[in-house]
């Protein structure tokens, strides 16, 4: 009796799975899954396969393998390489000279890449936030016809090439041949020639320029959807203006500003063309630094390591706006 | 008084006080420093102009209690002068930048020479039309499944990847790729790194763009018109190229262009898993790394037709909101 209901029970699905197959809503979900899936989920599992293994040999791609099966023997040994890991996280040899902390960090350049990879990309990122909200406050108070253009106008420099917004501001830093000396000298207004490129201050003007568009964007949507009334009541009421913008406006077009913020910290925290062609040799952020691991070196188990641990720092951050971007999917 | 005038005047009234207080006072602070200050030195009074330009608009702003134009003044003024200053400089005949050498075309002359640039950039269409292509496609299915088919088994993990290649770092995508094609190579012996695994890196990263304009656009629809169609008995596949499709083209349209821009300007993903293929960033990085004059007239002829492409879609854009006008007109009558 039992086995008949589970029988049924059994058929009734092979005939549901076939009928979902015959309308095609699973081949609509399944092609964009699979490729997705194969393409860049299962690169990730692939990076942290290869965090840990051991390069020997001169040529390239000779690598230990992780799982090694002896034949003779019939036994599997698992053989995972912690080295890389462990070149990330140690410390050189102390003298007694070393007092703070500082001094700690300073002995590993791995750590102090990510800490000035972060330090970086969050100042970049309260930059851009504070050009971008009155600026799209500005936007959204011309009309309607002119909005279109303006916003028409932020979208276009972004289409030009990335390297090629780059190499402007190579040619206008540039410490005696930049635009920006020349002008400045030649006008009186300096009398040696002040060094911006290839210093901290030409990573920050880089990464603001190229990622201000998409923090622009998102919070210019938000600010767009406010009502109106509701400030108008505010006011009414006897809030002053600023009190207004912290207490209404502020609160209302919070995703907004966290979205763009997050379009903008995430993917500057491992910028890797910036710091090379505008921060010159002693920039020390990650994403240059797993590129000379990667190019100079051809170590690909170092620079896997450094990237597992990239993404286990921004694995959060990625998250959340993988959150936002759903809510803002829901709300609409 | 100020605020009786119109703008024009009052801003003149404050630009010519400002003008005369500047050159005063940089007459004043040179004999205080015992330089020598003439009157006949045009640099003085060029600063004074701009300095006086900068203070005028910020005060008149603040006079007409409007501070929109200045933010924006500023703001594009940002984005736009390194825009400019490449154009200027591709017509200079010294071959390095910040030295005027007069005008000349010859940068022109000898890129049309340039055999390495023309096979790069032949290469670089090819790659992004092929991606923009393919994201697109699989962009759109991923949108229906996204916006249509909300919960279904696995659908968190779907959202995920499907907004998570808009901020991933490039180093990271392009070593996990890179590593992925070596892996699956060392197993079948195929494929080689080149214009295909190019392919489908741009692909896998277009497509989160991708279903960012479509999603947008198919949640905006009606979804009545495509449940009439269905009563009236058209198939799903009919119902999706002869109602839904016409009704999202435009976005796909614009998520194929973003596609296609986001795919010819890709330097990082591409260097991971180019193999000896050469695109126009490749060729470009070499340009800007090892100090090439051809650069100047490269990056201008770049910019000439973003600024073209740019122009078209403003006038698109305006015949659009026109015809939008019209229709509440007729609407209304």
């Amino acid at each position: 009796m039992s086995i008949n209901v589970k029988k049924r029970a059994f058929l009734m699905r092979i005939k549901a799975l076939k009928q979902a197959f015959s309308t095609g809503k699973n081949y609509v979900i399944g092609i964009p899954y699979a490729w997705m899936l194969v393409f860049f989920l299962l690169p990730f599992l692939v990076i942290l396969k290869y965090s840990f293994v051991e390069r020997f040999g001169r040529r390239l791609g000779e690598f230990t393998n992780i799982i090694n099966f002896d034949s003779d023997k019939l036994i599997f040994t698992l053989n995972f390489h912690l080295g890389n890991y462990n070149k990330l996280i140690s410390f050189s040899e102390f003298s007694d000279s070393v007092t703070s902390l500082w001094d700690v960090i300073n002995s590993n350049l791995y750590w102090l890449s990510y800490i000035e990879s972060l330090k970086i990309a969050m100042i970049a990122t309260i930059i851009c936030l504070l050009v971008a909200y009155p600026f799209a406050w500005a936007v959204s108070r011309c009309q309607n016809a002119t909005r279109n253009l303006l916003l028409l106008l932020i979208v276009l420099p972004s289409w030009t090439a990335f390297l090629i917004r780059i190499y402007a501001w190579q040619s206008i830093l540039n410490n005696n041949t930049g635009l920006l000396n020349q002008s400045l000298i030649w006008l009186g207004v300096i009398d040696s020639p002040l060094t911006i490129l290839n210093t901290e201050i030409a990573v920050y003007i880089g990464i603001v320029y190229c990622y201000l568009p998409f923090a622009i964007l998102p919070i210019y949507a938000s600010i767009s959807k406010i009502d109106n009334t509701l400030v108008e009541a505010s006011l009414d009421l006897g809030c002053k203006p600023l009190k207004t913008f912290f207490k209404v406006i502020l609160p209302l077009t919070k995703s907004g500003v966290i979205a763009g913020g997050m379009l903008v910290f995430i993917p500057s925290l491992g910028e890797y063309v910036i710091p090379e062609l505008l921060g010159g040799s002693n920039s020390l952020m990650i994403g240059k630094r797993l590129m000379d691991v990667f190019n100079s070196r051809a170590n690909w188990p170092m620079a896997s390591a450094l990237a597992v641990v990239m993404l286990i720092i921004l694995i959060m951050p990625i998250l959340y706006f993988n959150k936002l971007q759903n809510k803002a999917g829901d709300n609409k | 008084m100020l605020m009786r005038l119109n703008s024009l005047s009052r801003f003149a009234l404050l630009f010519v006080g400002l003008f005369f207080c500047l050159v005063c006072i940089q007459g004043i602070v040179n004999i205080l420093i015992q330089q020598s200050f003439s009157f006949f030195d045009l640099r003085n009074y060029i600063v004074a102009i701009l300095i006086g330009l900068f203070i005028t608009l910020i005060i008149d702003a603040i006079l007409r209690k409007t501070a929109t134009q200045i933010i924006l003044l500023i703001v594009f003024s940002f984005l736009y002068i390194p825009m400019v200053v490449l154009i200027v400089y591709s017509f200079n005949a010294s071959s390095s930048v910040g030295v005027w050498g007069g005008f000349s075309i010859k940068w022109y002359g000898s890129l049309i020479h340039n055999k390495e640039l023309l096979t790069a950039v032949s290469y670089s269409l090819l790659i992004g039309v092929v991606s923009a292509t393919g994201a697109v496609i699989l962009g759109t299915l991923a949108s229906f499944v996204l916006v249509r088919f909300k919960r279904f088994k696995g659908s968190k993990v779907f959202s995920f990847i499907a907004s998570a290649p808009l901020v991933m770092p490039d180093v990271i995508t392009g070593l996990a790729l890179l590593l992925l094609f070596a892996s699956i190579r060392s197993i079948f012996g195929w494929p080689n790194t080149g214009i295909l695994t190019i392919c489908i890196a741009h692909i896998t990263f277009c497509t989160a763009y991708v279903i960012v304009v479509v999603s947008g656009r198919l949640r905006e629809l009606d979804q009545s018109i495509e449940e009439a169609a269905q009563d009236l008995g058209a198939a799903p596949l009919k119902v999706f190229f002869i109602i839904t499709l016409p009704m999202i083209l435009p976005s796909l349209v614009s998520g194929w262009l973003l596609a296609f821009t986001l795919s010819l300007d890709d330097y990082v993903i591409s260097n991971f898993v180019r193999g000896d293929i050469q695109t126009l960033p490749i060729v470009v990085w070499g340009y800007i790394k090892y100090i090439n004059p051809d650069m100047n007239a490269l990056a201008s002829i770049i910019i000439l037709i973003v600024a073209i492409i740019g122009f078209i879609a403003w006038l698109l854009m305006r015949r659009a909101e026109e015809r939008k006008l019209r229709e509440m007109r007729m609407a209304n009558h």
